[in-house]
């Protein structure tokens, strides 16, 4: 319920979006072979996207729900897509 | 045929491109079209007085987070009702190229269960690797359901150019086999990449160029009314569009893309 009284915090969460296990990662692999060129012993490279988020909620829970739900409407295709949430309060 | 009774609305935003090419080729078969702004036709509130919907191909939004992603958030999230309402009533929505990555996205297709709040399918980065712009060759493999192949019969080789980066067509990899089932159980799978001759890739470069699952370049809903599809129909209407029309002696006057449109025009035109 949101009071009058209701304290709106601020929250930082960093998102992290990657392939799912399995699936080919045709930039990774384009990046790992660049590597080994340059004469890196690189085994896989993966590629991620990271976001941070800054956002109002009235708890940390809230805030969790709602990162959450960005991931799987907008930030991840759920078909080919993993996301990792870290959050924080922002200080 | 005067079809000046029938309109077409091709979107844009930034990051659009061939909607030039795509109004002309409806203005080619006499069909009202104009190009509008996201913005436009949210201000104007006129989404339903239109009877074609096209989300043309491009960059939208400079293909951030997801190529089509953010279209299909953005026009989800403004027109909401208006967008499920064209739907439910039966008018033909066109997605070429990032349009089908737009529709994808916004649980338009492949929408076995209605529109999908979570994508249901993915278009992900080609293999190998790279934005591809060449000519391709499709095979129709509809059996009637949907409107924009209409006028195509089952079977038949067509030609027509690709521009992209991410088309490899993908369901979730853990019912792959299912949703295949369903697609064609539905009569939802369109287009398949193939060979000059029309025979399978088998999931081969350089005649699936994108590493497309099943060699799918386009698909439809179970309603036969939303169709998308990653080659460019628009850029192979006329005759002049194709790579090899000088070297015939009687070039054609057009391409094969014009079928889609006359199909759809057609089926449009039988309805009002």
């Amino acid at each position: 319920m949101n009071s009058a009284f209701t304290v709106f915090m601020r929250y930082v969460a960093r998102v992290e979006v990657g392939l799912k296990p399995g699936h080919s990662d045709p930039e990774g692999e384009t990046t790992r072979d660049s590597l080994v060129e340059m004469n890196y012993a690189v085994e896989s490279v993966k590629v991620s996207k990271v976001y941070e988020i800054l956002v109002e909620a009235s708890s940390l829970e809230e805030a969790k729900k709602m990162v959450d739900e960005m991931c799987r409407r907008l930030l991840a295709n759920p078909v080919k897509d993993n996301y990792k949430i870290s959050i924080e309060e922002s200080r | 045929m005067d079809h000046n009774n029938i309109k077409a609305c091709i979107v844009r935003v930034g990051g659009t491109n061939c909607d030039a090419e795509t109004k002309r080729s409806f203005e080619e078969l006499n069909v009202k079209a104009e190009v509008l702004h996201l913005n436009e036709i949210v201000k104007s509130n006129n989404l339903l007085e239109f009877d074609i919907l096209v989300f043309p191909g491009g960059f939208s939004f400079g293909d951030y987070v997801r190529a089509g992603a953010i279209l299909a958030k953005s026009f989800s999230a403004k027109l909401n009702r208006r967008l499920k309402d064209f739907v439910e009533e039966g008018k033909p929505i066109l997605g070429i190229c990032n349009g089908f990555q737009v529709l994808v996205e916004a649980g338009l297709l492949p929408a076995f269960d209605g529109i999908s709040k979570y994508p249901e399918a993915a278009l992900a980065t080609n293999l190998p690797i790279g934005f591809r712009c060449r000519w391709v060759y499709l095979k129709h493999e509809n059996l009637g359901n949907c409107v924009f192949t209409k006028k195509i019969p089952k079977g038949k080789v067509l030609r027509m150019p690709i521009a992209h980066a991410e088309g490899r067509f993908m369901f979730p990899k853990d019912n792959e086999g299912s949703c295949l089932e369903k697609l064609v159980d539905n009569d939802q799978l369109v287009f398949r990449y193939c060979d000059e001759q029309g025979r399978g890739t088998g999931g081969k470069y350089p005649y699936n160029p994108n590493g497309s699952y099943y060699s799918i370049a386009g698909i439809c809903n179970p309603e036969g009314t939303v169709f998308g599809l990653m080659p460019h129909p628009e850029r192979a209407f006329y005759g002049w569009q194709l790579p090899d029309w000088t070297r015939g002696e009687k070039p054609s006057e057009f391409g094969d893309g014009r079928l889609i449109f006359e199909s759809v025009v057609e089926h449009v035109a039988s309805k009002i």
